[in-house]
């Protein structure tokens, strides 16, 4: 029972982590190694408005999403533009920034045990005898509503449309009058966006610390890999999957290994099927 | 109104265009116009630790061509058989590791020690690395990513070979000269021994897989094969400075794991010059002494490191190596237009 409601809890917080990373690449062909420093930079945000600034949380948590959004469509806007299409430059121009980011805020003094965010609920209750409290439940809800809404968003409006048009074939976009480059820009605002809920939502179940930048980068690749790189629902599904392997063996095989089942699922995914779950039309095009 | 304006024209010295051919032979000039970029890069290499004042900056030459040897795999990978690789620090541990279990516990010299060294942990690393060759995109940059990280988590997890403590009491080599010279030495090695390769028959197929990996295929060549092959030298480059380096430092330890050594590999590539060989090293000469300068700035150099790379590679792709090349083989003049 416990691995059950632990595992769900777990896959829907790797869902959030991944999303944004799959939401970016599946648009823009743009792998964001930026990810994991932007999650942990929403975090600091949050908690420098909450606690430097004396904001009210709901306020300081609005304010982060505003400027981590920015933050995102600039990035894309003056750096990752330049050197899209390039293979190399873009990975190592995205990497190079969430390493900036990253060990900028280890030499800020962003280190050690005092930085905690709040949870927003206090107080836990029990299903069938195991005690869960809000904050985890509220993850769990958060997502759902995430990912409902982003299904909405980019089967109903005319921005998603113009987004999953991107996706599937940026020529014919572009034919049909989609800006390609504002396109690009405001997918990664989202997938920014994306990263920074992540943060604020999963951040207050412990510290905020900047190794967690690199634990959420491997986390989202490994899951955006196992379900198909760009696919959002594989992106999903493959949480899921790698979730309750992670929970599972640290019930059976002690928690140390739980990094190592994401090594182990990018491996397996590269022998068996380099595609992923949901990649199938890109099959061609990436196995040489 | 002055229509008259000038412009800057550019010419291929006609000396390199004979050059590029068989005639270079045919005088003393042209021998010269050939050889002398290659005698100052030597002649400095070999002079530049009896140039540099006191023991710590001699130290510092050492570790400076600890990281060419890393970035000349960075680069060769990269754009010439168009593998990204950011994880230098795995090729590093490996190789350092190996070699410190080989001389700490079986009592091998570091004579022996770094050549098997550097084999071992080629194989092994190539070996790990295999799932993701197959593949065109950015998973051989993720694997490699992850490796490093995983490695040293798992390390500290089981506390298996030395744990958080490291492997005390490596040998070091004879005396300081003796190990000075044997990293330069293999630097120009290494730097030449790459350039020939990506001239002989098996470069052109590498480049081909960077360029067109299709077409390759079509060739009828298992293109899996080739990149193997690719990754074993790059690996083996990376395992033979960290075997050298834990000889170097006695010790072993998870620090050989660390982000400075995937990241600075990188940036000495990006700002000497991807894709020249020489450029890396050049890179290298420039980014160690300055990142020795900010030592007391910790993390902060990372950040530094990071901000050049990014600096570079969006706005000035080409690097100093490429740029100097072409000023070498240009003559410029103002011409009235």
């Amino acid at each position: 029972m416990d691995i059950l409601i632990y595992g769900t809890i777990n896959s829907v917080a790797l869902a959030l982590m991944a999303l944004g990373f799959a939401l970016v690449y599946g648009i823009s062909r743009v792998p964001n190694f930026a990810h994991g420093a932007i999650y942990v930079l929403s975090g600091f945000l949050t908690w420098t408005f909450l606690r430097s600034l004396g904001l009210h949380y709901a306020l300081s948590i609005f304010l982060t999403m505003v400027i981590i959004g920015l933050f995102g469509a600039l990035l894309y806007q003056f750096v990752l533009i330049r050197v899209r299409g390039m293979a190399i430059s873009e990975i190592i121009a995205s990497y190079a920034m969430g390493l900036a980011i990253l060990e900028g805020l280890r030499w800020g003094g962003f280190k050690g045990m005092s930085y905690t965010l709040p949870v927003f609920i206090e107080g836990s209750f029990s299903i069938g005898g195991i005690p869960v409290d809000y904050q985890r439940v509220l993850v769990v809800g958060v997502g759902a509503a995430i990912v409902t809404s982003l299904w909405l968003f980019t089967h109903y409006t005319r921005l998603g449309l113009a987004l999953r048009g991107m996706a599937q074939d940026e020529r014919a976009a572009l034919m049909l009058g989609i800006d390609s480059d504002i396109m690009a820009v405001v997918a990664m605002a989202i997938g920014a966006m994306l990263a920074g809920v992540a943060g604020v939502l999963l951040l207050p179940l412990g510290n905020i610390v900047v190794e967690a930048g690199y634990n959420v980068l491997i986390l989202a690749i490994a899951v955006c890999i196992v379900g198909g790189l760009g696919s959002w629902m594989g992106a999903v599904l493959a949480a899921f999957i790698i979730g309750f392997a992670q929970i599972l063996t640290v019930v059976y095989l002690g928690s140390h290994f739980q990094m190592v089942v994401a090594l182990l699922a990018i491996i397996l995914t590269l022998i068996l099927k380099p595609s992923g779950l949901f990649g199938m039309q890109k099959q061609l095009e990436e196995r040489v | 109104m002055n229509t008259e304006q000038r412009r800057r024209e550019r010419l291929d010295r006609g000396i390199k265009i004979r050059t590029d051919g068989l005639y270079a032979l045919m005088s003393w000039r042209e021998l010269s116009y050939l050889t002398v970029p290659r005698l100052v890069l030597i002649v400095g290499m070999l002079a530049l630790p009896v140039m540099v004042p006191g023991m710590y900056w001699q130290k510092v030459v050492t570790i400076v061509c600890i990281y060419a040897l890393l970035a000349i795999s960075f680069d060769f990978l990269a754009h010439y058989v168009g593998l990204v690789s950011l994880g230098g620090a795995f090729f590093i541990g490996a190789g350092g590791y190996i070699a410190a279990i080989l001389n700490a516990t079986y009592g091998l010299p570091p004579l022996l020690t770094i050549p098997i060294a550097t084999v071992v942990g080629a194989i092994i690393c190539t070996v790990l690395l295999l799932p993701c060759l197959p593949l065109r995109g950015v998973y051989f940059a993720i694997v490699t990513l992850m490796y490093p990280l995983m490695l040293a988590r798992v390390i500290e997890a089981l506390d298996i070979l030395g744990g958080t403590d490291g492997i005390m009491g490596v040998d070091s080599f004879a005396n300081r000269w003796v190990e000075q010279y044997a990293v330069i030495g293999m630097v120009l090695v290494a730097l030449f021994a790459v350039r020939r390769l990506v001239n002989l028959d098996i470069g052109l197929v590498f480049r081909a897989v960077m360029d067109n990996d299709q077409a390759v295929r079509a060739s009828g060549m298992n293109i899996s094969y080739y990149k193997a092959i690719a990754v074993f030298i790059g690996s083996a480059l990376g395992c033979l400075s960290g075997a050298c380096l834990v000889h170097i430092y006695m010790w072993c330890g998870i620090s050989l794991f660390a982000l400075d050594f995937s990241i600075l590999p990188i940036a000495a590539t990006v700002i000497g010059g991807g894709g020249t060989l020489v450029g890396p090293v050049l890179g290298c000469l420039i980014l160690v002494p300055i990142s020795e300068l900010l030592r007391e700035f910790g993390t902060l150099r990372i950040v530094f490191y990071a901000l050049i790379l990014m600096g570079f590679i969006v706005f000035r792709s080409e690097g100093l190596m490429v740029y100097g090349e072409r000023k070498y083989h240009q003559l410029q003049r103002w011409v009235n237009v």
